[in-house]
């Protein structure tokens, strides 16, 4: 039995808190990990986001996504059932299927012309039997046995998710009862796919999933919403965690407690942000037309590891995250609303989603924060970054926003799966 | 005369003429010099091809007036953070025509990034639609969409384009 490609990467690194409190710079530079990454955490016992049903209504209806860095069609079969196949044919490894999307009765490879039905199955190899007997494949090759690989697939509430391993438990107990309940409050009624955003961020794609289970930079780095008057850092807010950490829900809400305790008695002393009071011109982009039962305004969920689901007021989309190498990653974002929308709620969503993505007022700092990590780690492997906010130990529910607790309990996931012992020489 | 479609080469001088103080104004960081180009009720929308081609509305920036537009350029000024660059905008050729006084353009446009480091990058290609309208005898920006081929966009999207 060999090793797999990488594993001895992980004795150059060390963990020297249990609690993840210190992670070292090597996780997210070395391409041994990233390799051991694709087979333990994008290949392992977790479910992908992998498309939205609706972009995908009827029978021959695929899109190509990605699974880490495996190319992936997501279709429709005939029967109406959902399947996720390796875009990898089984003959010489080709991409199957070369467009973005579309509608086809079968995948074929233009290379050889295999083709492949909606469920992966080899169904066509010209001239297996050679001409006249003379050419061809062996007699005893078996079709059955040259399958596109496939995904094992569940949906949830119009949401499909992925994996590639047969240890992973079912769904929503992946979920837990916090984040199922957070994949059907987005999804409780037909959406309506309004399109894509893509960015790539010249980062790790770890410094992308701490970002999201970093609360406490929300209101630092981000400052649209504070310079215009509309969110601040101390307002009612928190993040919410699985039974294991490895999901997040950042959360803000409206009413509640008020401020009393920020810029004004100094929150933001020793920077030079702050409450600046002034008014945008065109303030509509900030109405919020309240459309879920809760009071949550913003509610951004982390799924580990390739996803996130975003509400931003009345901006609505599901974020899947493109691992390209350890050194760049893909943020494509599909940006969405309901079937009964009627146009002026759509016209609002579509206004309002000046604030999310890679041009987004108040998010497109995160990947230069993102770069700007990335780059300066590129020495000292082995020291580490700081996560104290919100306290050492247990990973727990927070109930404000100054935290960066639940990017421990990714970390800590993480190590599990990864086969890490955090702490060992602590 | 353009025997294609109408236009006079003064009124296609004054549209390359517009087109070249847009690049000029963006790559100099005028960026508030830069919205008085366009009208009140202007329309500023850059988008994808990936989106344009499925038609799905979606934008990757979208103003629909001026004051939005001002409100996107104070906000790069006053609150956001991105990375320190310089821009330089190359406009391809400028084709007008022109309907009941409005006077529609498209060119093509090559966008590059350069950092204080001096390493470029090219950021962005795609072609820009007008819709130009004279108003008081100047000639203004009624509707710019960019469509840019490049919709997966590198690092993130500050300054316009
Ligand atoms: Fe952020």
């Amino acid at each position: 039995m060999t090793a797999p490609a990488g594993a001895d990467a992980l004795s150059r690194y060390t963990f020297p808190a249990a609690d993840c409190s210190r992670i070292p710079y090597g996780m997210y530079r070395d391409p041994d990990v990233f390799e051991l990454e694709q087979e333990r955490i994008f290949r392992g016992p977790i479910w992908n986001y992998l498309a939205l049903e609706a972009e995908i209504p009827n029978p021959g209806d695929y899109r190509l996504i990605e699974v880490g860095d495996t190319p992936v069609i997501v279709n429709r079969a005939r029967d109406g059932s959902l399947h996720a196949l390796v875009n990898r044919c089984s003959h010489r490894g080709a991409e199957v299927q070369r467009n973005l999307h579309g509608n086809t009765k079968v995948h074929t490879c233009c290379y050889h012309q295999w083709s492949f039905d909606l469920t992966g199955k080899l169904i066509g190899v010209p001239f297996q039997k050679g001409i006249k007997g003379v050419g061809g494949l062996p007699a005893d090759f078996d079709k059955a046995c040259h399958n596109l690989q496939r995904l094992r697939v569940e949906t949830m509430n119009g949401a499909i998710f992925g994996t590639f391993c047969e240890e992973t438990p079912p769904l929503e107990e992946y979920l837990g009862p916090v984040f199922t309940h957070q994949v059907k409050r987005l999804f409780h009624k037909p959406v309506k796919v309004l399109g894509y955003q893509r960015q790539r961020i010249f980062g790790n794609w770890k410094l992308y999933t701490d970002n999201l289970r970093d609360p406490n930079h929300g209101g630092l780095l981000h400052m649209f919403q504070i310079t215009f008057g509309i969110a601040r850092l101390s307002g009612t807010g928190g993040a919410r965690v699985d039974a294991d950490g490895k999901h997040n829900l950042s959360w803000a809400a409206q009413g509640g407690r008020t401020d009393q305790d920020g810029a004004s008695d100094g929150g933001y002393a020793g920077t030079d942000r702050g409450d600046m009071n002034i008014k945008l011109k065109d303030p509509s982009l900030l109405r919020y037309y309240k459309e879920f039962p809760d009071n949550l305004t913003l509610a951004v969920t982390s799924l580990f590891a390739n996803a996130a689901l975003q509400q931003i007021g009345n901006t609505l989309a599901v974020r899947q995250l493109r691992p390209r190498s350890a050194d760049e990653f893909e943020i494509v974002s599909t940006f969405f609303g309901y079937e009964d929308d009627d146009e002026a709620m759509t016209r609002h969503r579509l206004r309002k989603a000046n604030l999310a993505g890679p041009a987004g007022l108040v998010s497109m700092e995160d990947g230069e924060a993102v770069e700007l990590v990335h780059r300066a780690i590129v020495r000292d492997m082995d020291k580490h970054s700081i996560v104290e906010f919100g306290g050492r130990g247990p990973v727990t529910d927070q109930e404000n926003l100054i935290s960066d607790v639940p990017m421990r309990g990714f970390w800590i996931y993480y190590c599990k799966l990864m086969g890490i012992r955090a702490g060992e020489t602590a | 005369m353009n025997a294609i479609c109408g236009i006079s080469p003064e009124m296609h001088l004054e549209v390359t003429m517009l087109f070249e103080e847009y690049g000029r104004l963006l790559d100099a960081d005028r960026l508030e010099d830069w919205t008085t180009l366009f009208l009140p009720d202007c329309l500023y929308e850059i988008i994808s091809r990936e989106n344009v081609e499925q038609n799905l509305p979606l934008s990757l920036m979208l103003c629909d007036s001026r004051d939005m537009l001002d409100d996107r350029v104070y906000s790069l000024r006053e609150a956001n953070v991105f990375n320190i660059h310089y821009d330089c905008h190359i406009i391809g050729p400028v084709r007008v025509t022109a309907q009941d006084g409005m006077w529609t353009a498209t060119a093509a446009y090559s966008l590059f990034q350069s950092i204080q480091a001096g390493e470029t990058r090219l950021f962005s290609v795609g072609r820009y639609h007008a819709e130009l309208k004279r108003v008081d005898g100047v000639l203004r920006i009624a509707k710019m969409r960019v469509l840019v081929d490049t919709g997966a966009i590198l690092t993130l999207l500050a300054t316009p384009i």
